[in-house]
């Protein structure tokens, strides 16, 4: 029985001091630290992302009542800033099931953090310093997810139809299930993982920025250009570090999104997953215009420390939980 | 027909790829935090023996391949045929060229042998990591010569030509490694 930790003492050690790093990152900003529940009784509608649940017994529920364990901690985050908190971090497990390998563990922590009065591109700015400052790294690149497309596959992304993305998926040997694909963005994910990904970011970081409308998640959609989302990503050395939006604050326009999600479980053979109908009424009373990033610290500890597992920069990973 | 999903793949599974059967060497996934998973897989396919990489969309299912491994005595070939038996059940196996591939010149009647069998069929032998062959034509040696000096050819008494020390002599028993072809020692009769 091996119960030693998957990280050496030593490892630990320098995470300890990298997270230190963080919260005084955010203290000298008075990005003021929060902590809010784990467990949630809804959950994201994404169809990507499959979550724990549990069960609570207790006063109010004697016959059990289903709780979902966050994927990340967006939700209640959004409603303090809806309750007026002004700019908020929070470190936090997240939890992902079906998710393990070399950059995955089904709990991971996560920094997230929102700031009012910011749009994506002010968040890029900031998330660039915290870069530079915990990686040691140089100012980042960043490029539009039209340009990365043209740059490196020579093909528009917000014009191309399914039957241009199919050849060119299949002339890159990109799997059987392509040539009968009928999901345009599988196919922009797919160029974008095995095509693109693993050519950027490779010296310094890059952060791509307005993705497809139909990858917006929870971004808005850009005012200047209905085709993308105010979203980005932080790409660097092949690891997909971060992903913040412009958020949306639109309520109807969130509920729909959940609800449109939800369909989409229901066409893929999923469950529908419960709204969180308090987030929705949050944003009803109102979300101030900001924007949200969410940072995978066990990858940022592993681009600080040259590590190439995950296991190695975390306690212990699932295998020796 | 047994399927399996991707969630399911790990090394050494065993599935049908372009109507071959197939092994996973190596298994990843590329899992983006908002979007669709993959399963980036190396596979060898077992009849071609070539190995390629694969990109599966996670979720996807592949069929099984009815593929199992069993270890089998060599007894003879017929010149078209190569027969083999289970020590056990006594029952007994025959396998064609394809699946013999260039392992006939390691094969020892009595040896134990792994044979791949795929719906029931042999298509791969394997012969065991190290057999004894016995010396039936190489130069005589040097006066003096060690090991180590260079080596030179010898016939065996299969066909196989691995290269020996000089003070190897015609009628000597070898041990020689199958998977690099290489000689190991002299074995002392």
């Amino acid at each position: 029985m091996n119960w030693q930790p998957s990280a050496s003492i030593a490892t630990l050690k320098q995470r300890a001091i990298i997270l230190a790093s963080v919260r005084d990152f955010f203290a000298q900003r008075d990005v003021m630290e929060v902590d809010t529940p784990a467990m949630s009784q809804a959950t994201v509608t994404d169809v990507h992302l499959q979550t724990f649940n549990t069960t609570f017994v207790g006063p109010g529920a004697a016959n059990g009542k289903t709780l979902y364990l966050q994927t990340s901690p967006e939700f209640h985050m959004k409603r303090l800033l809806c309750a007026g908190s002004g700019a908020i971090f929070q470190i936090c497990k997240s939890f992902r099931n079906e998710e393990s390998g070399r950059y995955h563990n089904p709990e991971f922590t996560m920094l997230e953090w929102y700031r009012p009065g910011f749009n994506h591109i002010d968040l890029m700015a900031e998330m660039d310093v915290l870069l530079q400052q915990v990686l040691n790294t140089a100012p980042s690149d960043s490029m539009s997810y039209q340009q990365a497309f043209i740059e490196h596959l020579a093909i528009d992304p917000l014009t191309a139809d399914l039957e241009q993305l199919r050849q060119l998926a299949m002339s890159h040997d990109l799997g059987d299930f392509v040539a009968t694909e009928q999901d345009h963005d599988t196919l922009l994910q797919l160029l974008f993982c095995f095509k693109i990904e693993p050519k950027i970011g490779l010296e310094r970081p890059i952060m791509i920025y307005d993705f497809p409308a139909s990858q917006a998640a929870l971004a808005q959609i850009s005012p200047a250009d209905s085709r993308v989302a105010e979203r980005f990503e932080v790409y660097y050395r092949g690891i997909e570090l971060a992903n913040g939006f412009h958020e949306l604050a639109d309520s109807d326009e969130q509920h729909d999104r959940f609800k449109i999600d939800n369909q989409k479980r229901v066409a893929a053979g999923l469950a529908p997953q419960p709204i969180d109908l308090h987030l929705i009424a949050a944003l009803n009373a109102g979300l101030p215009d900001c924007a949200g990033v969410a940072l995978g610290i066990d990858r940022l500890i592993m681009l600080a420390l040259d590590q190439t597992h995950i296991d190695q920069v975390i306690a212990f990973e699932v295998q020796r939980s | 027909m047994a399927t399996v999903s991707t969630n399911e793949f790990k090394n050494g599974l065993k599935f049908m790829l372009d109507g071959e059967p197939s092994t996973i060497l190596d298994n990843e996934t590329v899992k983006p935090g908002k979007g669709q998973a993959f399963n980036r897989v190396k596979v060898r396919k077992l009849i071609s023996g070539k190995v390629l990489e694969k990109t599966f969309k996670s979720g996807e299912t592949v069929e099984v391949a009815d593929v199992m491994e069993c270890d089998l005595d060599y007894l003879y070939s017929d010149g078209e045929f190569w027969h083999f038996m289970n020590a056990e059940t006594f029952e007994q196996i025959a396998a064609d060229a394809k699946a013999i591939g260039d392992n006939e010149k390691w094969l020892v009647e009595q040896d134990s042998c792994v044979i791949t069998l795929w719906n029931g069929s042999p298509i791969i032998v394997t012969p065991a990591n190290f057999v004894e062959l016995e010396v039936t034509e190489t130069d005589p040696g040097l006066k003096g010569d060690t090991a180590g000096t260079g080596g030179k050819p010898a016939t065996l008494i299969t066909g196989a030509v691995v290269r020996v020390p000089l003070f190897i002599q015609i009628g000597e028993i070898i041990k020689v490694d199958t998977r690099s072809g290489e000689y190991v020692s002299r074995v002392s009769k």
